[in-house]
């Protein structure tokens, strides 16, 4: 595992590791679309697959952050990652989908919990 | 109506671009802004530099992407894979871009240029392009578009830079608070645009798929979680679509 993944102990490393793994799989998505504008079809079943995929996979993100989180983040206990992200989605559905008070409301959880937790 | 069409007609490619800049201080542009206060702090907690974080940001620039990446880099998980993971939820760049082409495209604009503004493309450039390219005049719309994307992309390179750096000085806590705000701005920003019930179906499937792929393939729990969680979306929704066709 540790060969060919991200390590800063090469101080290029981290960049050929960003250009390779970030950089060309996504540039080369767009590139593609502007080459091939006109023979590919949006609304097709392939295109929905992918899509759907696609945001899938940044809901398994989202999970690992609320979950799995590592540094700042693991000192909030999980219980109350949960509370927040759930009252951010229900403030955001409530407010007729303001993302902003979707994440006001989230970090209000937080910012709730830190002095209860100061106050102990 | 008819004036200020022709005022815009005689507005000239440089004050196109302006117009286009100015753009940055519209809502979707300041909520990007406000999760990329977030990716700071995310980045900080992944263990990476601040010139690390920059420079993802500018060659990279689609958050999701940069998200997963991150999330790679955290996990250990091999240069393959990452990429593998990147690719695959870069791919909606490819009909997103379709789907501007014949907007951006102008009589005389050159396939070169096209390509160089095709890297500004993500969720927030191109939400802001849709609503707004049929209101520019065809010749001055990659003026308009580049001046308002590569804007955005800049300054936000530049934000994380110095949010990563104050955040030296902030306590845990604040770090943890900000580096909160990309959870919530995803999902909620992805449960709003999502078209119909396949994108919302494929958030919820794939955050339940997650723990269980953490227990099975660590490592590789992005891509298992992604690619599972998103192919019973897509099967659920039909079977939901085939139901709902049915009665």
């Amino acid at each position: 595992m540790s060969d060919w993944a991200y390590s800063n102990v090469l101080p290029w490393w981290p960049y050929v590791f960003i250009l390779l793994g970030g950089w060309l799989p996504t540039d080369m998505w767009r590139y593609l679309g502007v080459l091939s504008a006109n023979r590919i079809d949006e609304t097709s079943e392939a295109a929905a697959l992918a899509r759907t995929i696609a945001t899938a996979l940044v809901a398994a993100v989202i999970a690992q952050l609320v979950f799995y989180p590592s540094g700042a983040l693991a000192e909030i206990p999980a219980p109350v990652r949960l509370a927040a992200l759930a009252a951010g989605f229900a403030a955001f559905q409530l407010s007729r989908r303001r993302i902003l008070v979707g994440i006001f409301s989230a970090e209000l959880v937080i910012g709730g919990w830190a002095l209860v937790a100061a106050s102990i | 109506m008819s004036s200020k069409a022709l005022q815009r007609e005689d507005r000239s490619t440089f004050g196109w671009i302006l117009l286009g800049v100015k753009g940055i201080a519209s809502p979707p542009a300041l909520i990007l802004t406000t999760a990329f206060f977030g990716f700071a702090g995310l980045c900080r907690e992944a263990g990476i530099s601040w010139q690390e974080a920059s420079f993802m940001t500018a060659v990279v620039w689609a958050l999701p992407a940069k998200i997963i990446l991150l999330g790679a880099i955290t996990a250990g998980t091999s240069l393959p894979a990452a990429a593998f993971a990147v690719a695959l939820s870069s791919l909606r760049m490819t009909p997103m871009v379709v789907a501007l082409m014949p907007d951006l495209r102008g009589p005389k604009t050159r396939t070169p240029t096209l390509l160089f503004l095709s890297h500004f493309v993500a969720v927030t450039a191109w939400v802001f392009a849709m609503e707004r390219m049929d209101a520019v005049p065809r010749e001055k719309r990659a003026a308009f578009f580049g001046g308002f994307a590569v804007t955005l992309t800049v300054i936000n390179t530049i934000l994380v830079a110095v949010v990563f750096n104050l955040m030296g000085q902030l306590p845990a806590l604040a770090t943890g608070a900000l580096a909160f705000l990309t959870p919530v701005y995803f999902l909620t920003s992805l449960y709003g645009s999502a078209r119909d019930i396949s994108g919302k179906l494929a958030l919820f499937c794939g955050m339940a798929a997650l723990p269980p792929a953490h227990w099975l393939s660590p490592g590789y729990e992005l891509l298992v979680a992604g690619i599972g969680g998103g192919l019973v979306a897509y099967f659920g929704a039909r079977a939901v679509k085939a139901r709902r066709g049915a009665v």
